[in-house]
């Protein structure tokens, strides 16, 4: 417990982000909504189509329709040129304002409907106009019930805008994705204790505004109005100037070798007089048009993803002719540089317990075609979506008993408790030597390579400074280097380090 | 004797919502004369038309055909807030707006003309329906419904108005409260000069209060007539039907005077 309290003060600069993130959709989504539901109350036809729309996007998982921003944005540079953002707080704003339109609009337009008739003939009867029906009648009156719905919108916002860290806008999900990519515990429990405290705070400030409008004491309303603007007052102030100059973007996926080469990259270019941003725990399908659209600057990606995901190739032409093409399709076609292979590789490959692998008498692939039947195979959540695994299973004719999805990070405690008996490993991970894991052989050759290849954005391929403080990386991490560090992270006793110490580690053992 | 210029004309008034026509029929719209300072009651059984008839002086309704003419102009040309000051509106409903006081209530029409009232006009205004100065700073639901539509009253007067609408204002009353608070319209309707339009479904309480009846069966008027002559039998078989409830109820009730 002591841990998270020591966390909590290094949160400020995320808490600031995430009031301001939360209360920017808020009132946009207000903006949007209670004009609406006024337009609403007047036609039943916008009623229902508001309404229904809403909803919709209602069943939308937060997480997905964050990350449904980024191409849509991308889409609209052509509309609106190459200076839109397309990660950050943009689609973070967007996605977060069309989650909140809901609750807000439904409670208005609820309101709206519940008013008592006689009361809206006795204005119409003392020669009210409409608008000023609206404003002296239909408003103060819909006021308690419209502030509920800005309560609930608030509490949503608040939550889900921890998710807004997948598309790069530093928000209270930073240390919950990072913690859960490297086992921090207290990390992740100080990101969810201040995102449900902030979301507390909200609700009850809120709530009083609602009494005090409900009761018509001014006190209450405009008390509650003011401290609600003093924090985000406050949380702007934080934010401090803005952006300045442009600092180097540096991304990471979500898993613990991609924070600790973040770090490691970082950390060069800083001793390079460049000043770094981290943007941590993207989702994997974003990096690379992050990257080629310039959004973040560098990132570290593997030979059979970008393969696969973007040359859409599924032969296997061999490591080294892989890796050339890759390197001149991209500065053919994104623009993006790819400065070279860091060593070591972090393919797919499939591991069992060694007794377990022992007892069926398994040590390849090709051992598993007849058992597969009574065997359950897990998997991170994209990999059976994936052509690796589709090559595999035609390659072996695999046809498993069960199939299930974990986290990585959770991959090989479901393989020690059994919940799965062959886990799609990664090379470079440092616990399947730590766990003693029987990696089985691929003698048809199906799993393609992933080799760790270090990319630059087009708006710093022709850096000097860049490419001379990375260039010692290419070839010098080896894959047992790259174990050892990705296990000093994910390890849970009291050698554990976090990303950048074992990036500190990693570099000195590198020879850098 | 010259007849003065009547203060409200109905001229050939149609009312139709979509296939239904709730006032006119097939023949011709309503027509219809009232004269200044005359109480009518406007009489019918429900859906006869009667209160959409009313709504077309105050335009919160707008006839399909025909005009309606107050003071000599068609009220579709005036502006509705500088109308509806100069008509008071009672309704059953009442809607006095909960998020105001009382005096607020009735300033309320004064006020979106720009004008405030002082508290002395509130303070005379609520003693013209008989209620206690001290109610000026009360909230609608720590009124009783008598109460309420006492307000209801004072707020359709507060403009000065020259014509009175009410539509069916004493409908939720209990029958001590609606005697009381009829006896108190019709009281301030000679006092104030008004020119006063009632519409209600109640013909004992039209032959009570009115001058003049006005009797309304779908669509159409039927009849018009003063109280004295309905109860003589004028006015033709509905106005009859609705004349003979209150007059039979009158004589069993004075047949079991003298028995008992």
């Amino acid at each position: 417990m002591n841990d998270i309290w020591d966390l909590l003060p290094g949160l400020a600069d995320k808490l600031a982000a995430h009031v301001v993130l939360s209360a920017s959709a808020i009132g946009l989504a207000m903006l949007i909504a209670l004009p609406m539901a006024v337009w609403a109350g007047r036609s039943p036809l916008v009623s229902r189509l508001a309404l229904s729309l809403a909803s919709l996007v209602q069943t939308i998982p937060a997480l997905a329709l964050l990350a449904l921003f980024f191409p849509l944005l991308l889409s609209l540079r052509a509309v609106f040129g190459e200076g839109l953002p397309t990660l950050g707080f943009l689609p973070a704003l967007m996605a977060l304002t069309l989650y909140a339109l809901l609750p807000i609009l439904r409670n208005a337009v609820t309101a709206q409907a519940n008013l008592d008739e006689g009361v809206l003939e006795a204005a119409d009867g003392v020669g009210m106009t409409k608008w000023q029906k609206l404003v002296l009648v239909e408003a103060p009156l819909s006021a308690p019930f419209i502030m509920a719905g800005i309560r609930t919108a608030s509490v949503w916002t608040i939550g889900a805008a921890t998710l807004a860290t997948t598309i790069g806008q530093p928000s209270l999900g930073d240390p919950i994705f990072a913690g859960l990519q490297t086992q921090n515990w207290a990390l992740v429990l100080a990101g969810c204790f201040a995102s449900a405290g902030l979301a507390l705070a909200a609700d009850n400030l809120l709530w009083i505004i609602e009494v005090g409008l409900a009761r018509r004491s001014h006190r209450m309303t405009w008390g509650g109005i003011a401290v609600v603007a003093l924090g985000i007052l406050a949380a702007l102030w934080a934010q401090g100037g803005g952006p300045e100059e442009r600092r180097i973007i540096i991304a990471s996926k979500s898993f613990s070798e991609q924070y600790i080469l973040a770090q490691l990259i970082g950390a060069r270019l800083e001793a390079a007089g460049y000043e770094v941003d981290y943007r941590d725990g993207l989702g994997s399908a974003v990096v690379h048009s992050a990257v080629a659209s310039s959004s973040i600057d560098i990132s570290v990606d593997y030979t059979g993803t970008v393969w696969t995901n973007y040359l859409k190739r599924s032969d296997n032409p061999g490591r080294e002719a892989m890796y050339t093409t890759i390197r001149d399709w991209e500065a053919r076609t994104s623009g993006v540089k790819v400065l070279g292979r860091l060593g070591f590789e972090n393919a797919y490959a499939f591991a069992m317990r060694a007794d377990r692998a022992k007892a069926l008498g398994v040590t390849s692939l090709a051992d598993l075609t007849g058992k597969a039947g009574e065997l359950t195979v897990g998997g991170d959540p994209e990999f059976f979506e994936r052509p690796e695994w589709i090559a595999v299973r035609n390659a072996y004719g695999l046809r498993f008993g069960k199939s299930r999805n974990f986290a990585p990070t959770f991959m090989y405690n479901a393989l020690q408790s059994g919940e799965a008996d062959v886990i799609s490993a990664y090379t470079s991970d440092g616990r399947i030597a730590a766990d003693k894991l029987v990696v089985l052989a691929d003698p048809e050759g199906a799993l393609p390579s992933y080799d760790a290849m270090l990319m630059l954005s087009p708006r710093i391929a022709g850096d000097k400074g860049v490419i001379a403080a990375l260039q010692p990386l290419i070839g010098a991490i080896s894959v047992e280097a790259m174990r050892e560090a990705n296990l000093a992270v994910d390890r849970e006793d009291a050698q554990k380090r976090t990303p950048r110490q074992a990036a500190e580690e990693l570099a000195k053992k590198a020879g850098l | 004797m010259e007849t003065p210029a009547p203060l409200l004309r109905f001229d050939g008034v149609i009312c139709r919502f979509g296939e239904v026509t709730a006032v006119g029929t097939e023949v011709g719209g309503v027509s219809c004369d009232i004269a200044a300072g005359s109480f009518v009651a406007l009489v019918g059984a429900s859906g006869s038309g009667k209160s959409t008839l009313l709504k077309t002086v105050n335009t919160l309704v707008h006839p399909s055909e025909g005009r309606v003419l107050f003071g000599g102009e068609d009220v579709s040309t005036l502006k509705p807030a500088r109308l509806r000051r100069r008509v008071g509106y009672v309704f059953q409903g009442i809607g006095l707006f909960p998020h105001f006081s009382v005096a607020e209530n009735i300033a309320i029409g004064p006020r979106l003309a720009g004008e405030k009232l002082p508290p002395e006009r509130i303070a005379e205004l609520l003693a013209l329906v008989e209620l206690d100065p001290a109610f000026a700073k009360r909230m609608p639901d720590e009124l009783s419904g008598g109460q309420r539509q006492r307000v209801g009253v004072a707020r359709a007067l507060a403009g000065g108005p020259e014509l009175l609408i009410m539509d069916e204002p004493f409908g939720a009353l209990d029958p001590v409260t609606r005697d009381a608070l009829g006896r108190k319209v019709r009281e301030l309707h000679e006092r104030l000069r008004l020119t006063t339009v009632m519409v209600t479904h109640d013909m004992a309480e039209a032959l009570l209060l009115a001058d003049r009846v006005l009797v309304m069966d779908r669509g159409a008027l039927v009849a018009d007539e003063s109280p004295r002559a309905l109860l003589a039998g004028a006015g033709g078989t509905v106005a009859q039907r609705l004349a003979s409830v209150p007059r039979e109820q009158a004589e069993r009730l004075a047949a079991m005077e003298r028995e008992g």
